[in-house]
């Protein structure tokens, strides 16, 4: 790119390096380069060392001589090409910018017509197709596995996307709008609201809504407590709100772990689950509605087998 | 002309003469870049570093980062489809020294501020393996311990001499910014915040 702060170094950049190649070229032919003639014996450098060892200038070997010139014709050849002399831009008018574009241009036209049908279609039907199944799995296995895993199972912390439990909804819609803006679901920490006691009788409760083994007395001394300060988000039952990202309680997919510790370390540190948005990621050729469709298919389809 | 034995025999004009030739490919190559707007100017919203990102990415360095992953997207296809829009030098600015990398043993990290969670960050660097269970990176598990820094008021004003434009405010914050929070914490914060200016797509 050629915007220097001044029209000197155009200038600058073009007469150093002529100068450097004319330079070079008068330089070497200023040296021994003739063939020495038959019988003709090279100069002798006048220092003599240990008796006998004596330094001659022989003429430069022809065939290096030849690469060198070579050497020479080739730079001026690239100078006239491409772009080096300044804001000169080469005969070819080549650029890092213009090579990349007529790439991703090539790439288009040999994708779209491939994505055009599965725009056509809607996310169910694409879900079923298998070459668009292909194709979402490779953007998945590139965007999407890091946290969800390879499998889509998902780790402590990430959510499993191949089960049908959903924070925020798995329609197609709501599929999409995660993924393209993200999410980010806030757990806020209440453990100095609670206080440890308190803390660990509404462990108790949340375990006793989806049944699992709990202390009775400590559950029923946290309900009240579940309802004045989780209700809100995880609603009174303990179902849980889609709109909030806030989990349902009461079935058995625990995104940080189910076990009384992980619940308490829950309750009073709170948890921050991040969705990262992958708009920005995904789009950075006109592709990105494409690859979100059939991403949003696959992701869909993950979950449909069950 | 002159001779070769001239120059032989002159100790002074071979020196002379050598560090002509070894200076013209950075008089014409790296000289100029100082004076040409798009490698000197910021690109839009690009801010120096704030005092914990800057201390973040003094730990990338310590702990060798650069030696796996580059921060460097190159303008093919393959590429900005894996990590989003090539790079471009005013993202560069405010890099003393830049992190570009020459090799990719992990990936490329210039795109990866925002793509992942800070909660993934810590458990990815705690463990690799426990997200990502096909990965070959090692573990820093020791990063999650108390960030010290104590010069960092001293790196704020050094980066000034270069012109990073830090303001007597936040150089006097910088401690207090720094105060409680773990290297865990700060090179988190430097990777979240690369590569967020990047040209939109």
């Amino acid at each position: 790119m050629s915007d220097f702060t001044s029209g000197f170094w155009p200038i600058y950049i073009s007469i150093i390096t002529l100068v450097s190649i004319v330079g070079t070229f008068i330089f070497l032919r200023s040296q021994t380069t003739r063939k020495l003639a038959p019988g003709e014996k090279p100069e002798l450098i006048e220092h003599t060392w240990d008796e006998d060892l004596q330094d001659l200038n022989n003429p430069l070997p022809r065939w290096w001589l030849g690469l060198f010139y070579g050497t020479l014709i080739f730079a001026l050849a690239y100078l006239v090409l491409w772009p080096g002399l300044g804001n000169f831009a080469g005969v070819l008018k080549w650029t890092s910018t213009g090579e990349y574009e007529a790439e991703v241009k090539a790439a288009e036209a040999k994708f779209q017509p491939v994505y055009a049908g599965f725009m056509k279609q809607d996310i169910a039907t694409v879900a079923a197709d298998p070459d668009a199944r292909a194709i979402g799995k490779n953007l998945f296995l590139t965007y999407c596995s890091q946290c969800h895993g390879s499998d889509a199972a998902g780790a402590k912390g990430f959510p499993n996307l191949t089960d049908a439990d959903w924070l925020y909804g798995g329609d197609p819609d709501t599929l999409k709008a995660t993924i393209t803006d993200g999410r980010a679901g806030v757990m806020p920490a209440l453990g100095d609201a609670l206080g440890a006691d308190g803390t660990r009788q509404v462990a108790n409760y949340v375990l006793s809504l989806s049944g699992r083994k709990h202390d009775a007395a400590q559950a029923a001394a946290g309900k009240p407590k579940f309802e004045e300060n989780c209700a809100a988000c995880h609603m009174p039952d303990g179902t849980g709100m889609q709109a909030m990202g806030a989990p349902n309680l009461t079935d058995k997919v625990w995104l940080y772990g189910g076990s009384e510790a992980a619940i308490i370390e829950t309750i009073a540190k709170g948890r921050n689950g991040v969705m990262p948005a992958m708009a920005q990621t995904l789009g950075t050729t006109s592709n990105k509605d494409a690859k979100l469709h059939l991403l949003t298919a696959y992701v869909y389809g993950l979950s449909q087998k069950q | 002309m002159i001779s070769h034995e001239k120059i032989e025999k002159n100790l002074g004009l071979l020196i002379v003469l050598t560090i002509l030739v070894v200076s013209i490919g950075g008089l014409v190559q790296i000289v100029p870049l100082f004076f040409q707007t798009s490698t000197t100017t910021a690109v839009a919203g690009l801010k120096p570093y704030t005092a914990l990102q800057l201390s973040g990415r003094d730990i990338y360095i310590r702990e060798g980062c650069v030696g796996c992953h580059s921060q460097m997207v190159r303008p093919f296809r393959a590429e900005t489809e894996r990590y989003g829009h090539y790079s471009v030098a005013g993202e560069y600015v405010y890099d003393r020294p830049f992190l570009w990398g020459s090799k990719r043993t992990g990936p490329d990290l210039q795109r990866v501020g925002g793509r992942y969670s800070d909660a993934w960050h810590y458990a990815h660097l705690m463990n690799p393996r426990d997200v990502v269970p096909e990965s070959n990176m090692p573990a820093y598990p020791w990063l999650d311990r108390p960030l010290k820094d104590a010069d960092i008021q001293k790196k704020m004003r050094t980066l000034n001499i270069a012109g990073h434009g830090y303001t007597d405010a936040e150089i006097a914050a910088a401690p207090a910014e720094l105060e409680g929070k773990t290297e865990m914490d700060a090179i988190i914060a430097y990777l979240q915040v690369l590569g967020t200016h990047a040209p939109r797509n």
